[in-house]
């Protein structure tokens, strides 16, 4: 094998372990902002890593069949593999992955691929949390992919490519920004991301005090463990997709630590001060405003 | 295949296991007694439990701790007995104020228990009535030493003994009808 097979390897090794690092800590700051926000000093920013060691720690896990056993694995086989498709840096061999013509579309249907399988998981369980969890997470998705759908088709549609490296290397220069060359297509993607990312006013698929967490209601130690990797995987897998398409990318690690982490700031924030929406609401919130600026970036474009 | 660890190894991997178990403890507050409107307190920004990686579990499934606060009635003690039963080993007990040692000022009541550890096994007693945060958090260290130590073995020990705690918990509940849990 040539020497570009073997940084090839490398890159698919240790894209990941880059994933897993960067996602765990971005959630122990997450946890330290939140309390701070409410005037606690909060834990330390390795929190989650202690977290997510004592659960693979953990002695013994009740499984309740083949497909519970399955929902978490195929959680982490989406992200991992959604992750492979996303050039992490701009023009690095050793970080391009897997990307080819055509991969916005795959993201598209790779990206549902993990839930869908953590739903038949959680079904499995028979716990009628895990099913009133399942039920809003789907009815969730629903609302949210129409306005990031509508917003990638609109990108597609501007620059006549479905490939992110190609569109990494439209944006040459910091005014050549996605975000600024199609503003109504990042404002819809944008309101798209704080309905994928869980937290609050859309966090009604977890929400612990209501329906005990939902889909993991079930779910103990090395389940649990699994399922907290593979969402950190892809919390980051999602914001190096979204700086990719709309903040033109990253040249270096520290770039791309710096914008991915103003990224996740925004659904954050957001959710730290607002109480949760109910699920009617939240699908009529997609269905109205992000869906509407989607419809104005197509039209732009088109007419 | 038999998998042989070398002891050195061994004891790296159990230092590093012990340190996140004392650093992560998921509390499943049963909160049928007085001392639950203490737990919200010891949570909150007055004296955030947080710092030490102490968090709220919603499921049992999930928890390390369970945590219970106050007296136990003989109705309340049959889902308490559930509720550790679906707990994931290893998994810790902790009796919060007097009603859990010796029945507090329950003790001569008809429908409570008095002593806790006759039927799940207790790592960590909290006395008082009621304790306040400061107390419940200074319990949460006592049982991170514990466990820093190793001894915190409840579940080994539940697991051993079951016959004597089942019978125990029959002894007091009368219409035993509970399912067979195979943890």
């Amino acid at each position: 094998m040539d020497s570009s097979t073997w940084i090839k390897i490398l890159g698919y090794i240790i894209t990941p372990i880059t994933a897993f690092v960067v996602g765990v800590t971005y959630g122990g700051i997450v946890r330290v902002i939140t309390a701070r926000v409410q005037n606690r000093f909060g834990p330390p920013i390795t929190q989650n890593f202690w977290d997510i060691i004592k659960l693979y720690s953990k002695k013994t896990a009740v499984h309740h069949g083949l497909m519970q056993h399955w929902g978490p694995i195929f959680a982490i086989t989406a992200s991992v593999t959604s992750l492979f498709f996303i050039p992490v840096l701009k023009d690095s061999p050793l970080w391009l992955n897997n990307s080819f013509n055509g991969d916005i579309i795959f993201l598209l249907y790779m990206m549902v691929f993990g839930s869908l399988g953590m739903a038949l998981g959680a079904g499995q369980t028979g716990n009628p949390n895990s099913a009133i969890g399942v039920a809003r997470g789907l009815a969730l998705m629903v609302g949210y992919e129409v306005p990031f759908v509508l917003a990638l088709v609109a990108i597609m549609i501007q620059f006549k490519t479905t490939s992110i490296a190609e569109l990494m290397a439209v944006q040459d220069g910091f005014s050549n920004w996605l975000i600024f060359q199609s503003p109504f297509a990042f404002i819809a993607a944008i309101l798209a991301f704080l309905g994928m990312m869980h937290y609050a006013p859309f966090d009604v698929t977890f929400a612990p005090a209501e329906i005990a967490s939902g889909p993991a209601s079930e779910f103990g130690g090395k389940y649990l463990a699994l399922m907290q990797t593979s969402g950190s995987i892809f919390t980051f897998a999602k914001l190096v997709l979204f700086t990719d398409i709309f903040l033109g990318g990253a040249g270096d690690l520290v770039t791309l630590i710096v914008k991915t982490f103003l990224l996740y700031m925004i659904p954050v924030l957001t959710g730290i001060v607002n109480p949760r929406y109910r699920t009617e609401q939240a699908i009529t919130f997609f269905w109205k405003w992000p869906t509407v600026f989607g419809i104005i970036a197509i039209l732009i474009v088109v007419l | 295949m038999e998998v042989s660890y070398d002891k050195e190894s061994r004891k790296i991997v159990q230092a590093i296991e012990r340190f996140a178990r004392k650093h992560s403890l998921w509390v499943l507050a049963y909160g049928t007694g007085c001392g639950a409107i203490e737990v919200p307190p010891t949570m909150t920004s007055r004296y955030d439990a947080e710092r030490f990686g102490i968090r709220g579990a919603a499921t049992p499934r999930q928890a390390d701790v369970l945590l219970i606060t106050g007296y136990l009635s003989v109705k309340t003690l049959k889902r308490v007995i559930r509720t550790y039963e679906q707990m994931q080993d290893p998994k810790y007990v902790i009796g919060f104020g007097s009603c859990t040692i010796n029945g507090g000022m329950y003790w001569d009541s008809y429908n409570t228990i008095k002593l806790l550890d006759m039927y799940i096994p207790v790592d960590v007693y909290i006395n008082g009535c009621m304790p306040r945060p400061e107390a419940v958090i200074s319990g949460f260290i006592e049982l991170q030493k514990v466990i820093a130590e190793g001894k915190a073995e409840g579940a080994r020990k539940y697991k051993e003994n079951l016959d004597w705690y089942r019978a125990n918990q029959q002894k007091i509940i009368h219409n035993w009808n509970m399912p067979d849990y195979n943890w």
